[in-house]
């Protein structure tokens, strides 16, 4: 028990000394975090649709040439950065830049460095699961969506990805969480994160075991929050599983008396009451 | 109603001409040599044992399949030239599936908008009152804010005739509309297919309802291992079908 209350006290005179730098440093995590994870979907979303472009061999050669060379393109930067570790991702960038541009150009600022380095490895999973997302999706989808002649990106924005991005939602706050956490490997190029936050303030005082315990509360609460969040996004996409016509009383009735005007005529008066009336 | 094309033959030029359609899935020839004509008003039924390419027909028509031969003329222009925009040609073909395939995304009412608003470049506003419309009339303006999945098969496919009408078609494909469907909700697709017909709109319709092709129909094709085996009208094929072929199946379709 003795153990205990030492631990305690060692946990308080760290926070009265650098509790600002912890807060800080959970800050910049989140920030980098949810950054990093919005822009990897992004590239993630963006390789899924360029790599299921649908080509035929009737195609001329130069579309063929080219869709083939996009999802060649796309495989390498997925599996170099599936296969490699993140923290050695972000030393080869930070000082790969100016080392192969003769120090003409180098990261200015160490956030910049760091949401690029994480965003393109976020992408690298997430073009994956947004891939898997995507030919998951009934293919009933797409010749519904092709015989009113939507053309692939229309096909693509209104109809498929929406669903992919509902079926992905537990991958997409996967990477989150994992984000949360792996992103403390980013130390190594000096950026401000939680855990840098216990390297400067354990090394002051030699306080380690104190200073981890508190970055290990620090850390859970917040994936263990972020999770509970999800989980209540995910069940609110879901929806409900039927439909109740209560608020659509008033139209059954309407739609037995009214006789089929003009286009936009009587319509839009009708229209304009049911936004004000309905929902 | 029921015109012959010798009658049109004088007046008008067909919207859709099929001139030596044929279809191979690699060795599998599934549509050897397919021509006819579509006219303002027609309603054609297709029938014909499974597998006989009647779906495959239909895909090809609006070029979810790309046919291996042959053409397929649209007011005059074969639409599988080179350089021919399919995505537009297939905004003029409306095509409804055994499977509904309404957008899982979204409501009732916007699975009817989406396709005039993005493809026809319709303002919000005005597609919704056209679909608010289309939907009325097929008996679904109650469920407007519905999705596809919390309403009934039968539902589903009246929303997707009117998804399909919001396009303004010139043409609507059906393929099986009611054999996905319960029983009793087969009657009300029917009824809003037949009041299409008799609204004018032309439709080629792939069914195994016998009474709607023969009552509501003016011509009818018999398929048989992928070429059309007979055609004439309902009281030809029906009344008095020629090819032997033709007579097993219909009186195997009376004992089932
Ligand atoms: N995508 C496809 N790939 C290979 N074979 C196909 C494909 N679609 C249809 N077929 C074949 O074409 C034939 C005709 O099929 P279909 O047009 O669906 O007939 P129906 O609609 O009259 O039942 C069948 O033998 C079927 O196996
Ligand atoms: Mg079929």
């Amino acid at each position: 028990m003795g153990k205990f209350a030492q631990l305690i006290q060692d946990i308080e005179k760290l926070w009265d000394k650098f509790g600002d730098v912890y807060l800080r440093g959970i800050r910049s995590t989140l920030i980098l975090a949810l950054v990093a994870t919005a822009i990897g979907c992004l590239i993630g979303f963006a390789c899924g649709v360029l790599n299921t472009i649908p080509y035929t061999k009737k195609d001329p050669l130069p579309k063929r040439f080219v869709l083939k060379l996009i999802r060649v393109v796309i495989r390498i930067y997925v599996e170099v950065f599936r296969g490699t570790p993140m923290m050695l991702q972000a030393v080869f960038i930070f000082y790969g830049l100016p080392y192969v541009t003769n120090l003409q150009h180098r990261f200015d600022s160490i956030w910049v460095a760091s949401i690029l380095v994480v965003s393109i490895n976020t992408g690298a999973y997430m073009a994956e699961s947004v891939r898997g997302g995507i030919i998951s999706i009934d293919p009933g989808q797409t010749e519904g969506a092709k015989a009113i002649g939507m053309n692939h990106f229309q096909t693509m924005t209104s109809v498929i990805l929406p669903q992919a991005l509902r079926n992905i939602m537990p991958q997409i706050g996967n990477n989150f969480i994992i984000n949360v956490k792996d992103t403390s490997v980013m130390f190594v190029i000096g950026f401000p994160d939680f855990f840098a936050a216990h390297r400067s303030a354990s090394g002051a005082n030699y306080l380690f075991f104190p200073s981890a315990t508190i970055e290990m509360i620090g850390y859970l609460t917040v994936t263990l929050v972020s999770s509970f969040i999800l989980r209540r996004i995910e069940k609110k996409l879901e929806g409900d599983a039927s439909y109740e016509l209560a608020a659509a009383d008033q139209l059954v009735m309407v739609a037995g008396t009214y006789r089929h005007p003009g286009k936009g005529e009587h319509l839009a008066e009708r229209s304009k009451e049911l936004e004000r009336d309905g929902k | 109603m029921a015109n012959n094309n010798n009658e049109h033959n004088s007046r008008s030029q067909p919207i859709l001409q099929i001139d030596h359609l044929s279809k191979a899935f690699g060795n599998n020839k599934v549509l050897n040599d397919i021509h006819f004509d579509v006219y303002q008003g027609d309603v054609i039924s297709v029938i014909g044992a499974s597998g006989s390419g009647k779906s495959t027909l239909l895909r090809c028509i609006n070029l979810l399949e790309t046919p291996t031969g042959g053409e397929i003329i649209y007011k005059g222009v074969n639409v599988l030239a080179p350089g021919v925009n399919a995505t537009k040609y297939r905004s003029h073909v409306g095509m409804v599936f055994q499977s509904f395939n309404l957008f899982k995304n979204l409501t009732v009412l916007e699975n009817c908008v989406v396709g005039q608003v993005r493809v026809l470049k319709r303002s919000r506003d005005q597609a919704k009152q056209y679909a608010l419309e289309l939907l009325d009339k097929v008996g679904m303006a109650p469920y407007i804010d519905a999705k596809p999945r919390q309403i009934s098969g039968g539902q589903q496919q009246r929303v997707a005739i009117a998804r399909a009408l919001a396009m303004d078609p010139d043409l609507l494909l059906f393929d099986e509309p009611t054999s996905a469907l319960d029983p009793e909700t087969v009657g009300e697709v029917l009824a809003v297919m037949k009041n299409l017909a008799n609204e004018g709109m032309t439709m080629l319709v792939v069914s195994h309802e016998m009474a709607f092709a023969r009552d509501v129909s003016n011509q009818v094709f018999f398929m048989n291992e992928g070429v059309i085996h007979e055609s004439g009208t309902p009281e030809e094929i029906f009344g008095n079908p020629k090819r032997q072929e033709t007579i097993d199946f219909l009186a195997r379709f009376r004992n089932t």
